[in-house]
């Protein structure tokens, strides 16, 4: 897109202030997702039109309460709105998106987005639900008194999207002039602290205020240069003389002209009281000290039951696809090396994967749906007390629960953890509670292992493998905060957002992201292991052109080094076949299904109809015993939940810590866990007597 | 300031007007920043089912805190 652009615009705000849905009306699906530069943490930008067609860039800020960080989520907004991130100019205009039921305490933001000398554009989201509580805004005189324009608007059904269009293309915008006034004092020292700092005029005022309210271990992380070092010290000392505190001044002053300007312009009608709002009254359901358990486990319960029963239809409709489109292909091509490399390789490896999509994007429509709703906060609330004992809290239990999808958004999701220590924790424990790629191999050895058991009993005992995840990684992230990560419990602050009805169109299209990424690993990452795998199983050929299909596995390079780790897996119960599957999936567990339905392919291409589970049921030890007993497949299982197998997590982790120490950290002490799990399973499993 | 008492003293339903936060730096300046000032009044609202932390109510939101912090806030209980 070469087109010149009109303005850069950005959309800010406090968290659940439906800015999400804002950026996507504005735009649409011309979105793209990147990097800001330097850093890790994503960047949202999509284009859009104003009312005479202007090309306008919008990016889209991470949620935040203030500019006064303490997260690196915080840190995205505020340095590209201080212009202080390389090749980033600061936005021509922010679209500030505040929650018209809640003024009191939204428009703190806009207070402070007033101070950045950019002009503003009040989104006044959610006038629907203010007015619905008794709540009258008079816009006129909130207009007046921010001295910006205000836009009242519904998101969910894009009511006043247009307006804020005009609002933001018309020319000229005027700076805003009206702010939040700081104590003299105050005032003279960032007057003075401005003249000092590196930064350009127009943000210079903003940064020196910043660096004032910055308490000492802020200041020596803020790495400034000696002199401005000394100069912020010297003038919060001045400050403190004259008995201001530098750091709760400005918020005492923001919150004293927010609270002048709501008084003039919320007007409530009737009673003074409220009442119970809808959303009290799923509180008093949800965070029950009884009823909020028995909901939250219903809830969780109700997710994976869907997943295996709805997504059961669509799955096998994809199963028949990738049939016919086997059947097909070997009777397009003769049989051959060729033809056994679509068929055998491509076909089964990515077919194999490409299966589970449904499943995935249940699992994402129900997280998806729990975000939105405002009722991870609540799992936050009522986890906290746990998270606390080991020395985490309910914060990093939102990650835990996105990595139950992918631990990839979920390693993301932990930018909002404000302590670096805990966020490395909560990063090094994430990837031990059980992803969706884990649940093909579940879902394969389950049926294996109880062939007759209802989609009852199988939801039972995935419902183990997910808590035995989540044990681990309570027990991990203890262990850490022990000894390597040694710090204490983080404060716990947390907002409890209204309950809202989830918008599933913004649901949709994480869904369809999600897809798309799924699809893309899938033709790439997977396809790619996939004729890797089908060259070592196949390669090199037995001298022998007799041989039997199971010898001529043996003689491959896979089959070697399945064989080559047999002695150390074989305590664990596992075979040099499955050796070759945990071999292949330490790039992504996924790809064991898909190898397990290589090894098994290749070996009885004669009985194609019969499914890789039967094929994996009669598969039998030298001795004639069957290899795949209850007792191995349990142990198998617990390798998959604890192991580390996959390079995508392991890039993420790299690119969030900033270096190989913790990935491979990580890696070492998962395969160490997996390793020490499945022994004890195996061997003690034995020793009681089980088979 | 004699009749002033710790947050974390009060029950659901009592409401208090905070009169000091004796928190440390970074975290007195992030609590007043989600609308816990002096003189902001703050309601009680529940606490949660293992016993901590516990929601409030200031400025028209939904705030949860744990009792820890809670006890280094202080607050004039009102009637």
């Amino acid at each position: 897109m070469a087109e010149a652009l009109f303005r850069r615009v950005a959309i800010a705000g406090n968290p659940n202030t439906g800015k999400s849905t804002i950026f996507n009306a504005l735009t649409g699906l011309r979105q793209k997702v990147g990097n800001y530069p330097g850093v890790t943490v994503e960047k949202k930008t999509g284009r859009f039109f104003g009312s005479h067609g202007e090309a306008m860039e919008l990016i889209d800020l991470p949620g935040s309460y203030s500019l006064q960080v303490r997260s690196p989520d915080e840190a995205v907004a505020r340095d590209l709105l201080l212009g202080r991130v390389a090749g980033e100019p600061r936005p021509d205009v922010i679209i500030t998106v505040v929650d018209a039921s809640n003024l009191d305490r939204h428009l703190y933001i806009v207070a402070q987005m007033l101070e950045l000398g950019i002009p503003v554009v009040v989104a006044l989201n959610m006038v629907d639900v203010a007015e619905a509580r008794g709540l009258t805004i008079d816009l006129l005189e909130l207009k007046e008194r921010l001295g910006v324009p205000v836009i009242p608007m519904v998101a969910s059904n894009a009511t006043g999207i247009i307006e804020l269009k005009q609002a933001v293309s018309r020319t000229p915008l005027p700076k805003p002039e009206r702010r939040a006034q700081f104590p003299i004092v105050f005032e003279t020292e960032i007057a003075h602290l401005a003249r000092l700092t590196a930064a350009p005029a127009e943000s210079s005022r903003m940064e020196a205020m910043l660096y004032l309210s910055l308490d000492e271990q802020g200041l020596r992380e803020a790495n400034l240069s000696p002199t401005l070092y000394a100069a912020v010290l010297a003038g919060q000392t001045r400050l403190r003389g004259a008995g201001i505190d530098p750091i709760s001044a400005p918020v005492d002053a923001r919150y004293d002209w927010v609270a002048t300007i709501c008084s003039a312009v919320v007007h409530r009608r009737g009673e003074d009281n409220e009442g119970l709002t809808i959303s009290d009254r799923l509180d008093m359901i949800l965070t029950h000290k009884v009823w909020g358990w028995v909901a939250f486990v219903a809830m969780m319960s109700l997710m994976f039951f869907c997943i295996f029963t709805v997504a059961s239809y669509p799955m096998d409709w994809i199963d028949a696809g990738v049939s016919a489109l086997k059947n097909w292909t070997a009777d397009q091509i003769p049989a051959g090396n060729f033809q056994s490399l679509l068929v055998d390789g491509v076909l089964s490896g990515v077919g194999g994967v490409v299966v589970f999509l449904p499943q995935i994007l249940i699992l994402f429509f129900f997280l998806g749906i729990l975000e939105d709703s405002g009722y991870m906060a609540r799992a936050a609330f009522i986890m906290d007390r746990l998270m606390s004992r080991v020395g985490l809290h309910g914060k990093s239990f939102v990650p835990m629960l996105s990595s139950f999808a992918c631990a990839i958004p979920g390693v993301m999701a932990t930018r909002t953890i404000e302590n670096r220590k805990d966020r490395l924790v909560t990063i090094l424990v994430a990837p031990l509670m059980s992803c969706s790629a884990r649940l093909p191999v579940y879902i394969v050895m389950i049926a294996v292992m109880l062939p007759a058991a209802g989609a009852l009993q199988r939801a039972g005992i995935m419902l183990c493998m997910y808590a035995l995840g989540l044990i681990a990684a309570f027990v991990m992230a203890w262990v850490f905060k022990k000894t390597l990560l040694k710090s204490e419990t983080p404060m716990l602050l947390l907002e409890l957002p209204p309950y809202r009805a989830p918008i599933i169109r913004g649901i949709a299209q994480r869904m369809w992201e999600r897809a798309t990424i799924f699809l893309r690993r899938a033709g790439t990452v997977i396809l790619a292991l996939s004729i890797v795998l089908w060259a070592l199983l196949t390669y090199p050929k037995p001298e022998n052109p007799e041989a039997t299909k199971s010898e001529a596995l043996a003689h491959s390079i896979g089959g070697r080094m399945g064989h080559a780790i047999e002695p150390v897996i074989a305590p664990l119960g596992f075979d040099w076949k499955i050796g070759i599957g945990i071999v292949a999936s330490f790039a992504a567990r996924e790809v064991f299904v898909g190898t397990m339905g290589q090894i098994y392919n290749i070996e009885e291409a004669d009985e194609e109809n019969e499914g890789l589970r039967e094929q994996m049921r009669a598969e039998k030890r030298p001795d004639g015993s069957p290899l795949f007993t209850p007792l191995v497949c349990l142990s198998l299982m617990v390798f998959y939940v604890l192991a580390m197998q996959c390079v995508s997590t392991v890039a993420i982790v790299r690119r969030e810590t900033g270096g190989w120490t913790w990935p491979l950290f990580q890696i070492a002490y998962m395969t160490a866990l997996a390793y020490l799990g499945s022994l004890i399973v195996y061997q003690g499993g034995k020793l009681l007597g089980f088979q | 300031m004699d009749d002033s008492v710790s947050l974390a003293s009060l029950s659901p339903g009592q409401k208090g007007k905070i009169t000091a936060l004796d928190l440390p730096g970074a975290q007195k300046g992030r609590v007043m920043e989600m609308g816990l000032t002096a003189g902001t009044t703050i309601e009680v609202i529940k606490v949660a089912p293992m016993g901590d932390p516990v929601q409030y109510k200031v400025r028209g939101g939904h705030i949860s805190l744990r009792k820890a912090e809670a006890a280094l806030i202080q607050v004039q209980l009102l009637t």
